[in-house]
């Protein structure tokens, strides 16, 4: 595999989860581990759970006809 | 430009020309369908090019150095600067949804021209300027949404109507949704059984994302493909089956029944149980599906078998009642131009928008995109015989229920079938009867299977693949009926919370269930409604959509105008007051129809006097077979009728609203538009 293919492949796997309301996780600690510095980070399963109700228990209804 | 620029885009125009001339000139002989998506591309690509970087550097002055709510307000969470291709495939998936599918289908009937011609017009100069404003707007504003952007620019009054509007759109969309899938799925035990094996598979796939592998979402989204396929093909042999077959076998009543309870217990079900993991599905594959069509049409170029116009023009035709202005105008809502997005471009997407500079590709883009989409709904809708078309979309008052007499009805209104072609046709997708089956999902499935079973697999596979459309179709509407029903609850809790203020109070219990069972009762009421009307409800409650859609992209455009207007950008205002106005010429003038025309088949009003006058000499008029019916009916005219009123208060106000607040805007010399300014450091 080369790597353009796997970075294509993995903006594929970024994209897809964001359709369904996920960020990216690598993103959430590294803004963690620069701002927040002290406060331990959510772990991954949390991280999701908590995506998870935000996109579907809240406000907002999130998507259209 | 460079020259090179240049010759290429002045080719693109060319194309884009000589396209737009065979499909609007060509007559005698079929148009192939590549002709229209090739205009529709180039007519795109044009816009994009063009007009979108107008509105972008022109009108709203976009800076890529100012801060986005995602930069300053970072919280790896709501607020994430996100890569342009990623963010607009977020944006496309949640404006993307059953709405560009049926409305093209709908408006079929009076020929392809009509409706490719509107929803190209339609989105380049409303739609997708409508969703790029407000994206930009609430882009500047931290992300708010539009009830608050509006409350911020036009006041609270001003905000207060629009949210109430918008809760009654979404009942409307409910509604509506609802009863697609009902007549998509009723007397199909096939289609059925499928619908309902999602249900037990998104409990498992949920346990599983819950427990078992926490947020694996991949790998649960391949597992519960596979079982949707094995659901498919399983769900032949229980349509066939001596017992099974007629459990699955319910009429339009029992479904919808079921529908209002499914709504009701859905929604307060906990999110990762069903709502999420039927999400992932619906939601992959209904990019899959959008694709694999795009894919299937280039390749089978089909020919469009409908006539570019049909005589139904004048507004006698079966589908849908009213004549081309305004009645085409709200048909194609979404597709052309859908206020609904205005609430998904004040939503997520503008916490999540990296640089200013990426507004143009996600706002105005994704709706190109989506516009597209309802092309391909409207090719897929034409290239099929139209005899079977309007046998498909014709309600069950003029077809008769047996194939003889609708082919006869059908052939009467000079599409020539027999009553062989429309039995086979049912036969070759696995169904009894494909007679009536309106609402646009169906036929879309059959246009589908046609391309599809060209593609891959042939006749024998025609049935899998009307089967898997309706399963596509059905399950991002469960699921849109699912999440607006939660959403439906909120606006009511904000709104009751008006006027009784524990009542906003999100986490509680008690107005929570009331709350829900309120909005479940509001849009199951119009369910029920659409589902005993004889003339199929698709009828009835479409125009109601299309009105109530194109009503709140008005409003979104007039709150556009404002802004542009105490921006001091007043003399770029044209961009938004040109759509603005057309949207409530058509909207005004389709409610007004709605409510006083005096052709029963059109105006609410004259429908419930006429029977009404009928009650009154003891007469029962046809469909109605009681004068408890006849009641019910009249009944319902008047409430679709204090519907349309509520929805013409709406857009009149805030019209009214809109101009009183541009003209406070002319007389003062310096902007006043309540922007986050550019130089604000970011909030932590």
């Amino acid at each position: 595999m080369t790597r353009s293919f796997r970075t294509v492949l993995a903006r594929a796997r970024e994209t897809a989860l964001m359709m369904v309301g996920q960020p990216s996780y690598a993103a959430y600690l590294e803004h963690m581990a620069q701002h927040h510095e002290g406060h331990p980070p959510m772990d991954a399963a949390a991280f999701f759970r908590d995506r998870e109700q935000a996109r579907y228990g809240g406000k907002g209804g999130g998507r259209c006809c | 430009m460079t020259l090179r620029e240049k010759i290429g885009w002045g080719a693109m125009s060319l194309l884009g020309a000589c396209a737009l001339a065979v499909v609007a000139f060509q007559r005698g002989e079929q148009v192939n369908a590549l002709w229209i998506v090739a205009a529709s591309v180039s007519v795109n690509l044009i816009a994009y090019r063009f007009y979108a970087r107008y509105i972008a550097r022109n009108v709203m002055q976009l800076d890529a150095a100012r801060p986005t709510p995602a930069i300053r307000r970072a919280d790896g969470l709501d607020y994430v600067a996100t890569d342009r291709n990623v963010l607009f495939g977020h944006h496309f998936a949640a404006i993307a949804g059953a709405g560009p599918l049926v409305g093209p289908v709908l408006a079929a009937q009076m020929g392809y021209l009509p409706g490719t011609l509107w929803i190209l017009a339609g989105v380049v100069l409303a739609g997708a300027v409508q969703d790029f404003m407000i994206l930009f707007i609430s882009m500047r504003r931290d992300g708010r949404s539009l009830g608050e952007l509006i409350r911020m620019e036009m006041g609270a009054v001003a905000g207060t109507i629009a949210l109430i509007g918008a809760f009654a759109i979404m009942v409307i969309i409910l509604a509506v949704l609802a009863l697609i899938v009902v007549r998509a799925l009723a007397g199909s035990p096939w289609g059925l059984f499928t619908v309902a094996a999602t249900i037990p598979l998104a409990f498992a796939m949920g346990i599983y994302t819950r427990w078992i592998r926490p947020g694996r979402i991949g790998e649960v989204s391949i597992l519960g493909v596979i079982g949707l396929l094995l659901a498919i093909v399983y769900g032949g042999q229980v349509a066939e089956s001596a017992i099974w077959g007629p459990f699955f076998t319910l009429t339009p009543v029992q479904l919808c029944i079921l529908m209002v309870g499914y709504g009701a217990v859905a929604s307060v079900l906990p999110v990762w149980l069903l709502l999420a993991p039927r999400d992932y599905l619906s939601t992959f594959l209904k990019i899959g599906a959008i694709v694999a069509l795009a894919i299937g049409i280039a390749v089978v170029a089909p020919p469009l078998r409908m006539p570019a116009l049909t005589k139904f023009i004048d507004g006698s035709g079966p589908v849908w009642s009213g004549g081309l202005f305004p009645f085409l105008f709200i048909t194609i809502a979404c597709g052309a131009v859908s206020g609904f997005h205005a609430l998904i471009a004040s939503g997520t997407t503008p916490k999540l928008i990296a640089s200013e500079g990426d507004a143009p590709f996600i706002g105005y883009g994704a709706m190109l995109m989506e516009s597209f989409v309802a092309i391909m709904a409207l090719v897929g809708a034409t290239i099929l015989d139209p005899g079977i078309y309007f046998a498909m979309n014709s309600p069950a008052a003029v077809l008769g229920t047996d194939a003889a007499s609708a082919a006869a009805a059908v052939t009467s209104m000079g599409f020539a079938i027999t009553p062989e072609a429309l039995a086979q046709a049912a036969r070759d997708v696995g169904e009894t009867t494909i007679i009536s089956r309106t609402g646009g999902a169906p036929t879309l499935a059959v246009a589908m299977a046609e391309i599809f079973s060209n593609l891959i697999g042939g006749q024998a596979m025609k049935a899998f693949w009307y089967h898997f459309a309706i399963l596509f179709e059905a399950l991002f509407i469960l699921t849109a009926v699912d999440a607006g029903t939660r959403a439906g609850r909120f606006m009511l809790q904000d709104l009751i919370g008006l006027v009784v203020p524990s009542f906003r109070n999100a986490s509680a219990i008690g107005p929570g269930i009331i709350a829900t069972a309120l909005c479940v009762t509001a849009w199951g009421f119009f369910l029920y409604q659409g589902v005993t009307d004889p003339l199929g409800g698709v009828n009835t409650l479409w125009p109601l959509f299309g009105i109530s859609n194109q009503m709140l992209a008005a409003v979104a455009l007039i709150l556009a105008t404002v802004v542009l207007f105490r921006m001091k950008r007043q003399r770029y205002a044209w961009v938004t007051i040109l759509p603005a106005a057309w949207l409530c010429l058509c909207t005004i003038t389709a409610g007004l129809l709605k409510l006083f025309s005096s052709d029963p088949k059109v105006g609410f009003l004259a429908h419930a006097s006429k029977f009404a006058d009928a009650a009154a000499r003891g007469e029962v008029l046809a469909p109605a077979k009681t004068m408890a019916e006849m009641q019910r009916i009249i009944f319902n005219d008047r409430i679709d009728a204090a519907l349309i009123a509520l929805f013409l208060g709406v857009v009149v106000s805030i019209l009214a609203f809109g101009i009183r607040t541009c003209r406070a805007a002319l007389k003062v010399d310096h902007p006043t538009v309540s922007e986050i300014p550019p130089a604000m450091v970011p909030a932590e």
